[in-house]
């Protein structure tokens, strides 16, 4: 956590810095938590910038992309279809790399089911 | 004889051959050294690529497919595991594959889709030993997403572009420790979000204004020295610091893989590293186009997908004798600005000119000139070496020069 400053009055509790990983562009965001967990988020330059911070301040999610070996020895290519509690990436690493699936598989096949909340499936065939 | 032959497979090459194909052009033959389309993108694993073209976050295998899926759906035919050797300015290609051993192909235009490589070691000049354990991000990158294996534990990463920031997560999800990432600039090449998410999320140190000054071990490497740099990109004395690791990965920078133009004789910019074209992606030879990374180092893929359509549509026009040269203007640039795509102008129309610049500048105002008057401008809060800009200019605001210049006006 960077960027944190801690204010006093107001009902304003806390300031923080964010880059916006949403897109490449990379927008500078502030996001300024009052204490009622409301998110004030300003310097994003599309919707979706606000979504992020106002996540990034009270649960970060991230979405894990890497590798199964099949049962072959292929290397398969996987992700979590949607993004997952930030803390759990090293947990979810421990579960995703316990896989072993069989080919032939297609692109979107499920590999995983919930991993913390997210399924994690295949993104390139493999025949 | 073929219509078209595309030299390379990937991102610039297949979205090339979809293009021609829809504008009516069916002899079309991709020539790709791999053994599957996709090129690069086959191990850029993360996610991030198609925002602007699909408005979706998809990896690079998922980026691949939307476009392999179109290439085998519309029957345009590919020959894989294809190396090409030699292009002539009449365009005669000679390539080799198992099957054919080697063949020769001639064509009414060639789109040249060769895409890049990583500078290497050899053009840093580090002293000191030649261990093994130094790779390359991208070497590192194939190894660990399509063959499975890990380079190393400890790893220092010099250069802090994309691929060398994506790797330092990359080693880190697979249980490596990276140390730190050194940056020679005081800025990093790499994109705001992917410092974000590859470096701060992990507690990577980037280190910027510094760089490995020497090599250690015998066998394997044992560790690196770095340095902290003055202005002028010099080691300064006694900020040297030992770091151990087993692993030195160098992302220091992409060069456009042009050995095949200029064969073909194709006019090289210095600056790019890629060939000289106009509004069309049209070189200096007659009838070869060229597109994608072997043109330019691009910041996303789907700025590569979107050249190579502009190449198609030239490649149609040319094959279908529509295209016509009506004038003739050079675009310069003042050094700021480093380089421009396309770096001349051929026809009277509307043109969208891609430009970097060679320093991060703060309240510039981009201008453009035809020796008189000034035909654009506008005003940026920011611009970065890391970052391709881009303008259009209207046709009719150049109509009577001969050479356009491109500067940037400090504040």
């Amino acid at each position: 956590m960077h960027g944190i400053e801690v204010l006093s009055g107001g009902g304003l509790i806390m300031k923080r810095e964010l880059t916006c990983i949403v897109c490449p562009v990379g927008c500078s965001l502030a996001a300024e938590i009052k204490d009622n967990g409301e998110v004030l988020v300003t310097g994003n330059t599309c919707p979706r910038g606000k979504v992020y911070a106002e996540n990034e301040c009270t649960a970060p999610m991230r979405t894990i992309t890497t590798t199964v070996r099949c049962k072959n020895g292929e290397i398969l290519p996987v992700k979590t279809d949607s993004p997952i509690p930030k803390e759990k990436i090293f947990e979810a690493m421990q579960i995703i790399n316990k896989a072993c699936p069989v080919l032939p598989i297609t692109i979107e096949d499920v590999i995983i089911k919930d991993v913390f909340g997210s399924n994690v499936v295949a993104v390139r065939n493999m025949p | 004889m073929k219509e078209l032959v595309i030299v390379g497979g990937g991102p610039a090459g297949m979205s090339a051959a979809i293009k021609a194909y829809e504008e009516g052009i069916r002899d079309i033959l991709i020539l790709e050294r791999d053994s599957s389309l996709g090129g690069i993108l086959q191990q850029c694993i993360h996610n991030g690529f198609g925002l602007h073209r699909f408005g979706e976050e998809l990896t690079g295998p998922e980026y691949a497919w939307r476009y392999e899926k179109q290439v085998r759906d519309l029957g345009i035919a590919y020959k894989l595991n294809t190396m090409v050797l030699d292009i002539t300015e009449d365009k005669v290609i000679t390539a080799t594959n198992i099957e054919d051993g080697i063949f020769q192909i001639e064509a009414k235009a060639i789109i040249l889709a060769m895409g890049c490589r990583e500078r290497a070691k050899g053009a840093l000049n580090i002293a000191g030993t030649r261990p093994a354990g130094i790779y390359s991000a991208g070497t590192a990158q194939k190894l660990v997403n399509l063959e499975g294996y890990m380079p190393g534990k400890k790893v220092v990463i010099l250069g802090s572009g994309d691929i060398g920031l994506i790797m330092a997560r990359r080693m880190t999800l697979e249980g490596a420790k990276v140390e730190c990432v050194c940056e020679l600039m005081p800025f990093s090449g790499g994109l705001a979000r992917n410092i974000e998410q590859c470096l701060n999320d992990f507690n990577i140190p980037l280190k910027l204004s510094h760089t490995v000054v020497e090599i250690h071990g015998k066998e394997r490497l044992s560790g690196v020295t770095i340095a902290k740099v003055d202005e002028n990109r010099k080691p300064i004395l006694g900020t040297e610091e030992f770091i151990e690791c087993d692993t030195l990965l160098l992302s220091v920078g992409l060069i456009p893989e042009n050995e095949l133009s200029k064969k073909a004789s194709v006019c090289i910019d210095r600056f790019t590293n890629g060939a000289v074209v106009d509004q069309n992606r049209h070189t200096s030879c007659d009838g070869i186009f060229a597109c994608g990374n072997v043109l330019h180092v691009h910041d996303l893929v789907d700025f590569v997908s979107e050249e190579a359509e502009i190449a198609a549509m030239g490649a149609v026009n040319y094959i279908n004798n529509t295209d016509k040269e009506r004038v003739s203007i050079d675009i310069k640039t003042d050094g700021k600005i480093r380089y421009t795509v396309p770096q001349r102008i051929t026809e009277k129309k509307d043109v969208t000119v891609y430009f970097r610049v060679s320093n991060v500048f703060n309240n510039v105002k981009i201008c453009v000139s035809d020796g008189e008057n000034i035909v654009f401008s506008k005003k940026k809060t920011k611009v970065t070496p890391g970052e391709m800009e881009k303008i259009t200019l209207k046709g009719n605001s150049f109509e009577k020069c001969t050479e356009l210049k491109f500067y940037l006006e400090e504040a």
